[in-house]
């Protein structure tokens, strides 16, 4: 399976975002995270869908199929750029007093914030590319983790494209 | 047109107007000759309107036979079909209809109408999410939700419906939308920032297609409907005669080439003739315009056109390598892009041999029936006495089954825009309504519809508007006492277990007629097929013939489902 990052702009209209994930699962196309927000453009919204696909002409035909919905301003498979990806995940996790520091030094290294402390738990925001969210999340797994709430990944192209730029690379 | 009213002498664009009314002016504005349409509660205003509008109005019996006889009018006038429901019941009933345009690309502009927007998800009487149902069986589907934008949304939507690749438009307009009375703009700008059809083929994929026909040993042209909706049928012909190639149809593109030209093959896929589907098994160079490799033409994918370099012509980038993986892709409208080909003037391929192999697989493998037996009624001879005594002219409209493949191989047209038919969702029921949309856009052809015994019960109904307008539609039922199709497959896939595919009961056809005050004969002979065809295809009146075919009779040739177009079974006698 290869995973593929499509970002479409599209007419903040009634039910589009309906129309988008309707055709994903009429065509049988497998969605790993949606994430959909306002956009620079008043009246544009942008989607940012991370698929997973069997091989390179189903993502060329979901890109054809998205481009085809009339409310679909711009579709772009930008996986192969230099890119800028962020997802966003709060985690919930117990604490006992003879943890707690363990835990907020896992926090600092992934530049983690604690946004919430009561008296038996905290809860941990992270931001990154999933890659780092998922190694976060089995760092603090052993801990037990009560809550976990993640936001899909949202991204655009760098600013500058340098042509040796590979996918990977990433300057956080 | 809206009447100007003026201000202090100074022209102006805005008056009062309700919902409704605007609905019906636009329709006015879209030059919309005929409604199919249904009333009901959350439509009654806009039923108002009509009440005095010049626009005609047909009232099917089902909605489901409305929106089919809107798919026959569009298919034969070239224009969109339009379609009014009320909401709820209305709307769903419209659904198949629906998934049927989409499909055959035809294009529709449908106005359900919907609750109060008061009550919109309350569960009201005769609410249905018409919208979330539909999203994915319409080309574009949107609610109503200020009336200031019903001017817009509605030039939109036969915008929508009619250009690039055409399907059905479905707008949903809430009760409260109709009446509120405002002031507004009647001559919007479109606004679909995100709908630009690709018209113009790009020059160097034509320079590329060129080329590649030039060096091609066995070229062969596959004509899609496509052909017939972008009006092509001149170009196609003068293109296939410039290049000297042979030309394949699809089920759905039949009439976009002569069949009686020397350059014609015949037409394609699981039913189709041998020469035509041979001739895609072994051609070097496979140049589609406008039609979508559907399954029931490649038959098993693995096995399509196994040697040849794949074109294809289509105005819908995403048909384009869907099924089939394309060296030559070229998006475009086909007229444009045969245009372009032709005032290429490309060096013809060397294709004499190629030209004869098929020439003599057509002469080895034709259809064949059994002409000797004189004991039945063969359903290909009832055929063929058709096509003679209407000189091939008709218009011919199918149902779904095993009648349906026999029109295809037996009623060759020589023209366009002369078959309608559901080729994508193979709708059962659809003939008996499309036959009706496809009388009143040809109001002075000859219609001839092909049907089966089951699939004309689907909406029989139907036949009480065609007494009403009294539409003079040659119904001609082949009827074999089963679903015909069913049957076969059972016959030869299910080891003869036939579930419920024979009809254990059947009205008499000839009474149900009577009953809705149309003439009907049942047929058993040739002799009285001969007699009574002679005296009933050339009047003004509608007719249902029931012809008691040969049950056993079987639909050969035939690609078996999961293989390949090579492997065609039942081309000899």
């Amino acid at each position: 399976m290869i995973k593929r990052i499509i970002s479409l702009t599209v007419l903040n209209r009634p039910g589009v975002l309906n129309r988008i994930t309707n055709l994903f699962s009429k065509r049988n196309y497998n969605i790993e995270s949606i994430s959909v927000g306002l956009s620079e453009l008043e009246g544009v919204s942008r989607i940012t869908c991370v698929v997973q696909v069997e091989n390179e002409s189903i993502i060329e035909q979901i890109t054809k199929q998205l481009n085809k919905q009339i409310d679909v301003l711009k579709v772009v498979d930008i996986t192969d750029q230099a890119i800028v990806s962020r997802e966003l995940a709060l985690i919930k996790v117990p604490t006992l007093p003879n943890n707690r520091h363990e835990i907020y030094s896992l926090i600092e290294p992934f530049r983690a914030s604690v946004v919430d402390v009561s008296k038996d738990s905290v809860v941990i925001q992270i931001t990154g590319e999933s890659e780092k969210i998922e190694a976060f999340i089995e760092l603090v797994k052993p801990f037990g983790i009560k809550e976990l709430a993640r936001t899909g990944t949202t991204a655009f192209p760098r600013g500058m494209q340098l042509q040796s730029n590979s996918q990977k690379i990433s300057i956080v | 047109m809206l009447q100007e009213t003026t201000f202090a002498g100074k022209k102006a664009d805005k008056q009062s107007i309700s919902g409704a009314d605007l609905l019906l002016k636009s329709l006015e504005k879209e030059k919309v000759e005929v409604i199919f349409g249904y009333p009901g509660g959350a439509v009654l205003p806009i039923y108002d309107k009509i009440y005095d509008s010049k626009i005609k109005h047909i009232l099917p019996r089902h909605e489901q036979g409305g929106i089919h006889a809107a798919e026959g009018y569009a298919r034969i006038s070239g224009k969109p079909g339009v379609v009014i429901a009320t909401s709820g019941p209305g709307a769903t009933n419209l659904v198949t209809g629906l998934a049927d345009a989409m499909m055959d690309s035809l294009p529709l502009v449908v106005f359900t109408g919907q609750v109060a927007t008061s009550v919109i998800g309350s569960d009201a009487f005769q609410e249905a999410d018409i919208l979330g149902i539909t999203t994915p069986i319409t080309k574009y589907n949107c609610q109503v939700r200020d009336i200031k934008d019903i001017p817009r949304i509605i030039k939109e939507a036969f915008y929508i419906a009619t250009t690039g690749r055409p399907g059905p438009v479905l707008i949903d307009f809430p009760k409260d939308i109709a009446t509120t009375v405002v002031e507004v703009n009647d001559d919007p700008e479109i606004s679909l920032p995100g709908y630009q059809p690709t018209l113009q083929p790009n020059y160097l994929q034509i320079r590329k297609l060129t080329e590649a026909i030039s060096s091609a040993k066995k070229p062969l042209i596959l004509a899609g409907a496509g052909i017939l909706h972008s009006k092509a049928t001149a170009e196609l012909k003068e293109y296939a005669e410039q290049q000297n190639i042979p030309v394949v149809h699809t089920l759905l593109g039949l009439g976009g080439f002569p069949q009686d030209h020397e350059l014609f093959v015949g037409f394609g896929g699981m039913h189709g003739c041998y020469a035509a589907n041979r001739a895609l098994y072994e051609c070097d160079l496979l140049l589609n315009i406008g039609a979508r490799f559907d399954d029931r033409l490649t038959g098993n994918l693995e096995h399509f056109a196994p040697n040849a370099t794949v074109a294809h012509i289509d105005i819908d980038p995403a048909e384009i390598g869907k099924n089939v993986p394309t060296k030559i892709p070229v998006v475009a409208d086909a007229k444009e892009a045969l245009k372009q080909l032709i005032a290429q003037d490309g060096k013809q391929p060397d294709n004499k041999e190629w030209l004869e192999t098929i020439n003599s697989w057509n002469k080895e493998y034709p259809y064949h029936y059994n002409k000797e037996d004189q004991e039945n009624l063969k359903p290909q001879k009832v055929l063929e006495m058709i096509h003679e005594k209407t000189k091939g002219e008709a218009i011919v409209v199918t149902d779904v089954g095993q009648h349906q493949m026999w029109a295809a191989q037996y009623y060759p047209l020589n023209k366009a825009d002369r078959w309608v038919t559901s080729g994508g969702l193979g709708t059962m029921g659809f003939g008996l309504p499309a036959s009706i949309g496809a009388q009143i856009a040809a109001p002075d052809s000859t219609v001839v519809l092909v049907s089966g015994d089951g699939g004309f019960q689907m909406c029989t109904q139907e036949l009480q508007v065609i007494r009403e307008h009294n539409l003079p539609i040659k119904m001609v039922i082949l009827n074999n006492m089963a679903l015909g199709m069913v049957r076969q497959w059972q016959e030869l896939f299910y080891q003869e277990r036939y579930a419920h595919s024979l009809i254990p009961g059947q009205p008499d056809f000839v009474k149900l007629a009577d009953a809705y005050g149309i003439k009907g004969y049942q047929i058993n002979t040739n002799e009285e097929a001969e007699n009574i065809l002679n005296e009933v295809l050339h009047n003004d009146e509608p007719v249902v013939l029931d012809f008691r075919i040969d049950p056993k009779e079987l639909v050969y040739p035939m690609i078996a489902p999961g293989k390949g177009l090579h492997e065609m079974e039942g081309v000899k006698p």
